[in-house]
């Protein structure tokens, strides 16, 4: 168990740079989650902290000691592939031990640390198997093992359940939470998927092109993104964004496709007057005909999904918009009544941050690191 | 080309790599340096003085009348045992590629002679051929026609020809065998469904997916025929009777072994790699080209 | 069009289509039976040379000389291939098989073992290593594939020569050495091995000659076996470069001895020549068949 830091990472490949300066700080014990799309870094972030990719700058800090420059066997790491990376040849006995006798472990406490992690994982009948043998599940289970048994300071997770089928991988997902509360080692785990990342981090850390957008909590993130990228990233379906102009002083916003709408404060640090407006599509409601203020939205698709239907219209302004609703499934080419409510708007600069309103709603302001 | 992950020690691959780089030099670089640099000397009869010439000793080799024969036994010899190894191999493939019971059976029956050293090979079918001891040879004399591969230049070259095929037969039909087995059912299923009778489906279908073995093969086989064959003739004819199955490799033997004539043989050696290098860039080019089913 | 009732229409359609579906099978089992035929009388024409010798070996030196062609076995075979086996051709090598089987074994263990050996080194550092001069390696390496040894047998032998090495294992066996293809066949194999597994083993603390010994041998076993078929099968043959190589009784194979065997027409123990060629192609008959799996698949894949 120890802490790990960041500082200023960056990283090329020849003359294309795919990490701008990454800092993070992760406390003892926390599980931190790395998520963001194929390319956007994530994984290169993962092999610098594992040590088996050199940053071109930068340092990275394992329990205040600076490992920059060791070899991954150096590092008291483990980590877990996203391909398990089991050694087909070997038994999983030996698949956990491997690393345990090259570190010259008495033959006992080899023995015993391997029993006692498989017991744990549930695969204490499978040891004299060989990795051919096991279920996609049970292989993860190994790989979790291989990791676990090392009782490393830092577990790094490679898209460790992206092989699995989905019922697989919702099952495994909470054992894995389970797994590092108990065991309470810290964690850094790289996902490119939202809800493996909104379930199972104490933090996420979302990056963009080789920069880390948005440094917080789950629901912080949800809550409040630091900017567009994460608003449209992190919640299914994703973020609508419309144009608007914010108007009489900032105390409310004009929408291309409808009304203005008045905002609780002004934004505190809105510089120009045209703004994005994103709402989340399940904070759009469906008003009665003839409603004050409510925008025709003409409906173009319907998906139902059971308990809720996405209702996929396009707004006078021309702009599309996408609806999450209950017990309402109008048929495609009607015209359906909306109204977007004031508190569950998010407000982006035209470079694309987020505007905090002058009193924000009490929530812990979110971290910038980065930019 | 090589793996992204790799170990950073410098020292260790050299060492790695000694044993075979070592030998390679010593025992390849070096010798085809050598014999590219005797290609263009000329020692004098004892030995004693060394003579630079240029390109002599291959304006001599392509003058002498031996030299062309030997290129034209080489080119006759080559023609008929690709032809008679692969065609026969192709005919025993397709025969055991139908679904019948025992193909693998077949297979193993088929496969062994590719084990028997050329030289092996040729005695064998000295029991067939020989004009008194032969199967064949004696049945031949029995019934009037006068057959000695040791005298008659003609039944000499078939002699060596018909060993030489032999053995290669089931190196062919493995990979017309692997080759037949890579066709997509489907694509087969499909030309009898649109009517093609069986033989025009394989002329039609099977034969050009066979190509990139075929060609393959053809280049193997030449090779084969061009310098694995010394061991066939020199326990058969050794290059006669009159040089009738004298090819290139033989000749370069001769003149390097006992005639002793250094520049002469490295200038055929030299003649040699050139072949080979010309017939494996044909086979890379096309290789290149070729289309994977 | 049919103009009776449906159902007599339908019968006769179902009749039809049985006449023809039998006829088919009928036609089916004939070619069968021919293709087994075919396919019977290529194996025994294959075959042919060996049995003949196979039954020659067990007669008398007389019967073979007089031209009658045995097609069964007779009453010699423990006498001639004891003699065989102890003393040789008496008229001609005067070498003992055994001891020519010992040099051909010899050979041929030591061209396989040694050329997986130093194949599968060389194949690793171009594989797992980046480091100056790499690629010139690898193609120092392949383009030895271009030339046979027989293509540039004299000028080698010159070298083996100046380096007195002539009648010696060593003269005999390091110049077959060196060999592209297992080194490309193992390159092939490694280059096939997931990065995660470098990285895994990287991370339990594995330095390249440990993850070399305890992950790529282990991994390699099937491709070895493979290229040993391959590789002992051509050490075993090897004809013009142990001619040249061995002038003296000491190192002689035993594909060498058979074709002395041979002396003039009249001197020659043809009963014993013949016990001596099954002598001869069993071994490496033996390996192919044993171990044809390997065999097929090493083939198949060494030229790629």
């Amino acid at each position: 168990m120890a802490t790990l830091e960041l500082r200023g990472i960056r990283k090329s490949f020849g003359a294309v740079q795919v990490l701008h300066g990454i800092d993070l700080q992760v406390a003892e014990g926390e599980f931190i989650v790395i998520v963001g799309a194929s390319g956007c870094g994530k994984s290169t972030l993962l092999r610098i902290v594992a040590g088996l990719e050199t940053a071109t700058e930068g340092s990275v800090l394992i329990g205040g000691a600076d490992v920059t420059r060791l070899e991954p066997k150096d590092r008291d790491i483990a980590m877990v592939f996203q391909n398990y990376a089991l050694y087909p040849h070997m038994s999983v006995f030996d698949n956990m031990a491997y690393g345990l006798r090259i570190r010259g472990l008495p033959r006992a406490e080899i023995e015993g640390r391997v029993r006692r992690t498989a017991e744990m994982l549930g695969l204490g009948d499978l040891l004299r198997r060989k990795p051919r043998e096991l279920s996609g599940g049970q292989r993860q289970r190994v790989a979790m093992g291989r990791a676990i048994v090392r009782e490393p300071k830092l577990f790094l997770f490679d898209e460790p359940l992206s092989n699995l089928d989905a019922k697989l991988r919702v099952q495994m997902r909470a054992e894995i939470k389970r797994l590092q509360r108990r065991l309470g080692v810290t964690s850094l785990y790289v996902t490119h998927d939202q809800v493996e990342a909104m379930t199972l981090g104490d933090r996420l850390v979302v990056m963009n092109e080789g920069r880390a957008e948005q440094v917080a909590t789950p629901m912080e993130v949800w809550r409040e993104p630091a900017n567009t990228y994460v608003a449209g990233f992190i919640g299914a379906p994703a973020m609508n964004f419309l144009h608007g102009r914010l108007c009489e002083e900032g105390h409310a916003v004009d929408l291309r496709a409808g009304p203005a709408i008045a905002l609780a404060a002004p934004p505190a640090s809105a510089t120009e007057a045209e703004v994005t407006v994103g709402i989340r599509p399940e904070h759009v409601r469906v008003v009665g005909n003839g409603a004050a203020g409510a925008i025709p939205l003409k409906v173009d698709l319907v998906e139902p999904l059971g308990a809720e239907s996405l209702i996929h219209g396009i707004l006078p302004s021309g702009e599309g918009l996408t609806v999450r609703a209950s017990d309402c499934s109008p048929l495609a080419g009607t015209t359906l009544p909306i109204v977007l409510p004031a508190e569950h708007l998010h407000l982006f600069g035209g470079d694309g941050r987020r505007l905090r309103l002058a009193h924000a709603r009490g929530a812990a302001a979110p971290v910038r690191v980065g930019a | 080309m090589r793996k992204k992950v790799i170990f950073p020690q410098l020292g260790l691959p050299y060492l790695l790599l000694l044993p075979q780089l070592a030998i390679t030099v010593v025992f390849f670089f070096l010798p085809a340096g050598q014999a590219i640099w005797f290609s263009f000397l000329r020692q004098d009869a004892f030995g004693i003085r060394t003579e630079f010439v240029w390109f002599e000793n291959f304006v001599e080799l392509f003058q002498d009348p031996l030299y062309l024969d030997s290129m034209w036994v080489t080119l006759v010899f080559s023609f008929w045992v690709t032809l008679l190894s692969m065609s026969v191999a192709l005919g025993l493939a397709v025969l055991a590629d139908r679904h019948i019971r025992g193909a693998t059976a077949y297979k193993t029956l088929l496969i062994w002679p590719y084990a028997i050293a050329p030289a092996v090979a040729a005695v064998l079918w000295i029991f067939i051929f020989h004009p008194q001891i032969g199967l064949l040879g004696k049945f031949l004399n029995g019934i009037g026609i006068k057959w000695d591969y040791k005298l008659n230049g003609t039944q000499a070259l078939i002699t060596v020809i018909v060993a030489s095929a032999w053995k290669q037969v089931s190196y062919n039909f493995l990979f017309f065998l692997a080759g037949l087995q890579s066709i997509p059912r489907s694509v087969l299923e499909a030309a009898a469904i649109d009517g093609a009778s069986p033989a025009r489906r394989f002329w039609t279908v099977v034969f050009p997916l066979l190509s990139p073995t075929t060609f393959f093969l053809l280049v193997i086989n030449l090779t084969y025929a061009f310098f694995d064959t010394f061991g066939v003739i020199d326990a058969l004819t050794k290059g006669g009777p009159a040089k009738a199955t004298t090819t290139l490799i033989y000749r370069a033997y001769i003149d390097g072994r006992v005639n002793l004539d250094l520049g002469s043989s490295s200038a055929q050696s030299v003649v040699l790699m050139l072949a080979v290098i010309a017939l494996t860039a044909v086979q890379f080019r096309f290789i290149e080209r070729k289309v994977h089913y | 069009m049919m103009h009776g009732p449906v159902s007599t229409t339908a019968a006769e359609a179902i009749a039809r289509a049985e006449a023809a579906a039998t006829r088919a099978d009928a036609s089916r089992r004939r070619a069968d039976w021919l293709t087994h035929a075919i396919l019977i009388l290529g194996v025994a024409l294959f075959a042919l040379p060996i049995w003949i010798v196979l039954m020659g070996s067990t007669h008398d030196v007389a019967t073979i000389s007089r031209g009658e062609v045995p097609l069964l076995p007779g009453p010699y075979a423990v006498e001639n291939y004891t003699a065989a086996w102890a003393e040789g051709s008496a008229r001609t090598t005067r070498v003992p098989v055994s001891a020519m089987m010992l040099n051909s074994f010899v050979m041929a263990m030591l061209i396989a073992v040694g050329k997986i050996a130093i194949s599968i080194l060389s194949a690793y550092a171009v594989v797992f290593f980046s480091f100056p001069g790499r690629m010139l390696a690898f193609w120092a390496i392949f383009i030895t594939l271009m030339l046979p040894v027989e293509v540039r047998i004299f000028p080698t032998f010159k070298v083996v020569s100046d380096l007195g090495m002539i009648n010696t294992y060593t003269g005999l066996i390091v110049p077959l050495i060196a060999s592209a293809t297992a080194t490309l066949l193992f390159r092939q194999f490694f280059l096939t091995i997931p990065d995660e597994l470098v990285e895994a083993a990287k991370i339990d603390g594995a330095g390249p000659m440990r993850f070399f010994k305890d992950v790529v041998v282990p991994l390699s076993t099937t491709n070895m076996a493979a290229l040993f078929v391959i590789l002992f099968v051509y050490g075993w043959n090897q004809y013009l470069w142990p001619l040249l190589i061995t002038t003296t009784g000491d190192v002689e194979t035993i594909v060498i001895g058979i074709v002395r065997m041979i002396g003039s027409e009249a001197d020659t123990d043809w009963h014993l020549v013949m016990a001596t060629t099954v002598l001869a192609l069993l071994p490496p008959v033996a390996i192919v068949i044993l171990m044809q799996r390997w065999f097929v698949k090493g083939l198949v894949e060494t030229e790629k």
